[in-house]
This record gives C-alpha cells, structure tokens and sequence, in this order.
C-alpha cells in the first residue's frame, strides 16, 4: 500500500463525516450513570414531594391525597409535630451558627500558617487533615469517651490544671453544644483549611509585591490582597459548610445522645425518627421539603451576601 | 522574622490537638477494663493488654463487620468510578441534545440536601427488595454528582488532539475512551476512587436504616451497636473504634496526596 504525502482537496469533506461516529453513542456513554441518578436522585426528590402530599403511614392502606395538610400541620402551634419540629429546627439552627463561624475562621488561619515556608509543610497539613477522613461513628465513639464526665480524659485533665473538672459535657446545656461544636470544628477543620490553603496558594505573587511597593503592612495586604482574591472559595466554603452544619446528625446522635432531654435533637434527627421510626413518611416527607428549602434559600442568600460584599468583579 | 518562634508554638498546639485524641483512643484500647475506668488521667495503659480486642471479637461478629466494609467500599467505589468517568466523558467531549440541560440538571443535585433523598430511598431500595443487602449500600450514592463534575472538569483540562488523532486513524468512541481517555485520567481516577472508598467506608446514617441483622452490618453501623451494648466500657468502644479507624487511617497515609489534591482541587474549581 503506497501512502501518497499529498492529498487531494477532498479531505475536509471527509473529516466531517468521518469521525462523528453513530449518533446515539453519547447516550450509552450517559445511561449507565442516569439509570442510577433517575432511580436514587431523580425518584426520590419526586417521591418526597408527592409523599408530603399525601397521608403515606406503612400499614395504612393506600395514600389518600392531603394537599398542603401536612405542610399546614407544620406551621400550626398546636400539633405535637409543629411543636417538635420546630424545636428540631431551632437545634439545627443554633449549631449552624455556632459552628459555621469557627468552621471558616479557623480553617482560614490554619491555611494562612500552613501558607507560610517552613520545613514539614506537607506533614502538617497531613496531620490537620487526618480526623477528617475518620467517619462520625468513629469520632463520636471517640469524643464520648473522651468527654465522660468522670472516666474522660478531658475532665480528669481539666482536673490537674486546677479548673472545673465536672462539667456534664454531652449532657447539660450550654455544654453540650460546645462539645457538638467543638467535636465538629475538630473533626472537619481540615477539609475547610486544605481547600483554603489551595485557593492561597493560586493568589498571584505579583499582587502581594505590588501592595508591598504601595507600603501597605501585613493587616492591608491581608484584607486589601488576600481576602478579595479567595472571595469565590470563601462564598463555596461558607455554603457547604452551611449545608453540612445543617445536615448534622450522627454527633448529637452518637455524643450526646439528643440529651439533655431532646435538647440536642436536630431537624434530621427529627425527621428520620418520625418517617424510619414511626413509619410517618408523609409527614417527614413535608418536613424534610421545608428543611430543602430553606437550605436552598440559605445558599442563595449566602451568595447574594458574597456579590455584595466583594462587588462582582468575577 | 520575628514571627517564627509564635508560628512553630501555634503548628506545635494545633498537632497536639489533632493527634492526642487519636493516641488516647489507641492507648485506652489497650488498656484493661479497670484501667481503662480508673478515675485519674493516665496517658499509657500501665500493663498493656489485647484483652479489649479479644472480648469484642468475641462478642460481636466483628471481623464479618470488618470484610462487609471493605466489600461494600470496593464495589461502590468501582461503581462510582464507572458511572462517573463514562457520564462526564460524553459531558465533556460528546455532542448530544439536552447536553447542557442534563449538566445544569445534575449539578443542581449537589445543592439539595441528602436528608430529602433519605426516605424516599429508603422506599426505593425496599421496593427493589434490596434491604438488609450489599446492593443497598453499593448503589443508591453511586451516582453524585460530584464525581461527574470533578472528572468533567479534569478532562476539559485536557487537549483533545490525541483523541481526534485516534479517531481520524479510524478508532471508535468506545477504544478512544478505554485506550486514551481513561488512562490520562489516572489521577483523577485515582484521587475520585479514594474518595468514594472513604465516604462509603465512613457511612453512619444510611446503614443504621437499611441494614437489619448482625451478620449484615458494616463498621459503623455495628459501633453504634456495640456503643448501646457496652456502655460506659470504653477499653472495648476504643478497640471498637481502632478496628474501623486503622485501615482508614492507613489509606490515608498511602493515598494522601490524592485525598488533600482531590478536596482542594474540588474547592478552587467548584
């Protein structure tokens, strides 16, 4: 077969035809992933909706159609499940913003101190990172321990430093929110940090100097420099760590137990007893759509906070 | 720099605080039972003992825990591997009818709460007869839509000229895929595999409802069961808990790079 260098003004003709290929490929490469995306994403968002609408109980013959009752049920003070809703609602909000706070400003200076140049760098934020990877059962075994309020370590070391040594930690209020918060914030820590420390990493070098060559100290450079050039990973940080905040379950399941009394109990907490435990999926359906919802609406106004703030330079 | 000697207090303070937990769970798993419920702090067991592990194992099926585990992480995490890398390719590169619909579509998933899926998946696995089973924990998450979106975004990155070249040689989408595609992707393979492995492995809540028997249960789930069995007996509950923390622990170590690259690069380009 001679192969001829020079060919004739056919070929772009043939290009185009050639390496399209059968036009239904793309869907076999996208089916497998949406098979599965339509049975557990797709489905399900539409099963929660359609449940919150109507009386859905295991047990009870058929889902008789409610419109908005449950929904209506939430939002008047007289129903039991208002009432505990709410109260979950309120426990969900109250670690949100005591722990969202810590949750950035921490992870931030952590990342500003692993920005530095030292030696180690890599091995620090290995060891900052490392809890992360640990699963909730794990810390939350871990931290019962650790926070027992005669048998933990926390108490028997509060002990020898000559302080309060019989805080009820996982069991009286406010403590045991700090434990929740603090758990928490040592926990995830280093998640936040590590996406922190990749967005300082990218700011350009070029912009500290020219600050520098303007005379502006550290404290200018870091709020002048610094700040406005992580905006974008700053506004993602706060919004997941919003959306995980209020997602939180397994530590007040695991550490505290939902005590003192169900203080503790989050909305999810609520939620998954009333549809898994009392078999209520109508109900928890409902709820579980309000939580959505205002967890949508927080992220968007998250965002709206970020453009206003920093201007929309992006 | 003046500021040199407060820098290595601060990253000194904040090891201590990550690590001291850690070493206290270990050490306390090998403590006896009245050591481990003495009232005054001690760092170390004064006489180390296996005796903690020996008693879980034989009380609980823990090693069954232990394998149902590692089972269902590997296969989940080769799930999410294969939806992922097929989806966001013919998101990437593929030209079809709906593309950016179906991508906006996907990407809205990530800002809806996992709690509403939670029921109604719960419903969908029971109407599939899949309770109490390895498919019930290996599929429902297989398909977030952050493994699409970080593989997407990895081969954009990427210059499709080897790929026209392969397929002007005649190649069909299938061979340039398996061929070129995916072996470029090791990384990001790599890093989303490690991901997966851990999230599965980690899973508190999903298992705690889907599972029922003892035999069934995976790390996690069982903890919370041996945490209402034991109570206050905390040399058992740490054994317990360094048996699900250990091989963690040791993925981290080997993969680390790609665990840290892959939580950073997701933040910067998401």
């Amino acid at each position: 077969m001679a192969t001829r260098t020079i060919d004739p003004p056919v070929l772009p003709a043939e290009r185009t035809t050639v390496p399209k290929g059968w036009r239904g490929t793309p869907y076999l490469f996208l089916a497998p992933f949406f098979v599965v995306f339509a049975a557990f994403v797709l489905v399900p968002i539409g099963i929660a909706v359609y449940a919150s609408l109507h009386r859905w109980s295991l047990g009870l013959p058929g889902q008789p159609f409610l419109g908005l009752a449950n929904y209506r049920d939430l939002f008047d003070s007289s129903q039991v499940v208002s009432v505990e809703f709410w109260k979950g609602m309120r426990a969900t909000g109250v670690f949100t913003l005591a722990s969202v706070p810590f949750l950035v400003v921490i992870p931030y200076a952590a990342a500003l101190l692993l920005h530095q140049k030292f030696p180690g760098r890599t091995f620090f934020r290995a060891v900052y990172f490392a809890p992360y990877v640990l699963g909730v059962a794990v810390v939350g075994l871990l931290w019962r321990y650790l926070l027992d309020a005669e048998l933990g370590p926390i108490n028997q070391l509060l002990g020898i430093l000559g302080l309060p040594a019989d805080t009820l930690w996982t069991s009286t209020l406010p403590a045991a929110w700090i434990s929740l918060v603090g758990v928490t914030v040592w926990w995830t820590l280093g998640f936040n940090a590590v996406i922190i420390l990749a967005a300082l990493q990218d700011v350009p070098a070029e912009l500290h100097e020219a600050a520098k060559v303007d005379g502006a100290g550290a404290w200018r450079r870091f709020w002048t420099v610094t700040i406005p050039a992580t905006k974008r990973v700053l506004q993602f940080v706060v919004t997941i760590t919003i959306i995980a905040s209020a997602n939180m379950y397994g530590q007040a399941a695991l550490i505290t137990q939902e005590q003192p009394g169900t203080e503790t109990r989050t909305a999810i907490g609520f939620i998954a007893q009333t549809g898994i435990q009392g078999f209520d999926i109508g109900s928890a359906s409902a709820m579980s759509v309000v939580l959505a919802v205002l967890l949508m609406l927080t992220s968007v106004v998250v965002l709206g906070l970020f453009r206003r703030v920093g201007g929309s330079e992006d | 720099m003046r500021t040199r000697p407060l820098m290595w207090i601060l990253l000194v303070a904040l090891t201590l605080v990550f690590a001291v937990p850690l070493l206290l769970m270990v050490s306390t798993s090998f403590k006896s039972a009245v050591e481990a419920n003495a009232l005054e702090f001690r760092l170390f067991p004064a006489e180390p003992t296996l005796d903690a592990y020996r008693a879980i194992l034989a009380d609980q099926p823990v090693l069954r825990w232990a394998w149902n585990s590692f089972l269902v992480a590997v296969l989940h995490a080769a799930l999410v591997v294969v939806l992922a890398t097929t989806s966001a390719y013919a998101l990437a590169r593929l030209e079809f009818r709906f593309k950016k619909l179906m991508f906006a579509l996907i990407v809205a998933t990530m800002f809806v709460p996992g709690v509403i899926l939670l029921i109604p998946n719960f419903l969908v696995v029971n109407e599939l007869g899949w309770l109490n089973s390895y498919a019930s924990l290996v599929v429902p998450g297989a398909a977030g839509a952050f493994g699409v979106f970080f593989l997407r975004q990895f081969f954009l990155g990427v210059s499709p000229a080897i790929e026209e070249a392969a397929r002007i040689d005649g190649a069909n989408q299938w061979v340039v895929f398996t061929r070129i595609v995916l072996p470029l992707a090791r990384p990001a393979v790599a890093t989303l595999s490690v991901l997966a492995f851990l999230s599965s492995w980690n899973d508190f809540l999903w298992p705690v409802f889907v599972l029922f028997t003892s035999d069934m249960q995976t790390l996690p789930a069982g903890l919370a069961q041996l945490q209402s069995d034991s109570g206050t007996r905390y040399d058992l509950l740490m054994a317990g808990a360094v048996v699900a923390a250990a091989p963690v622990l040791l993925v981290y170590v080997l993969a680390q790079r790609y665990i840290i690259e892959g939580v950073a690069a997701g933040g910067v380009k998401g």
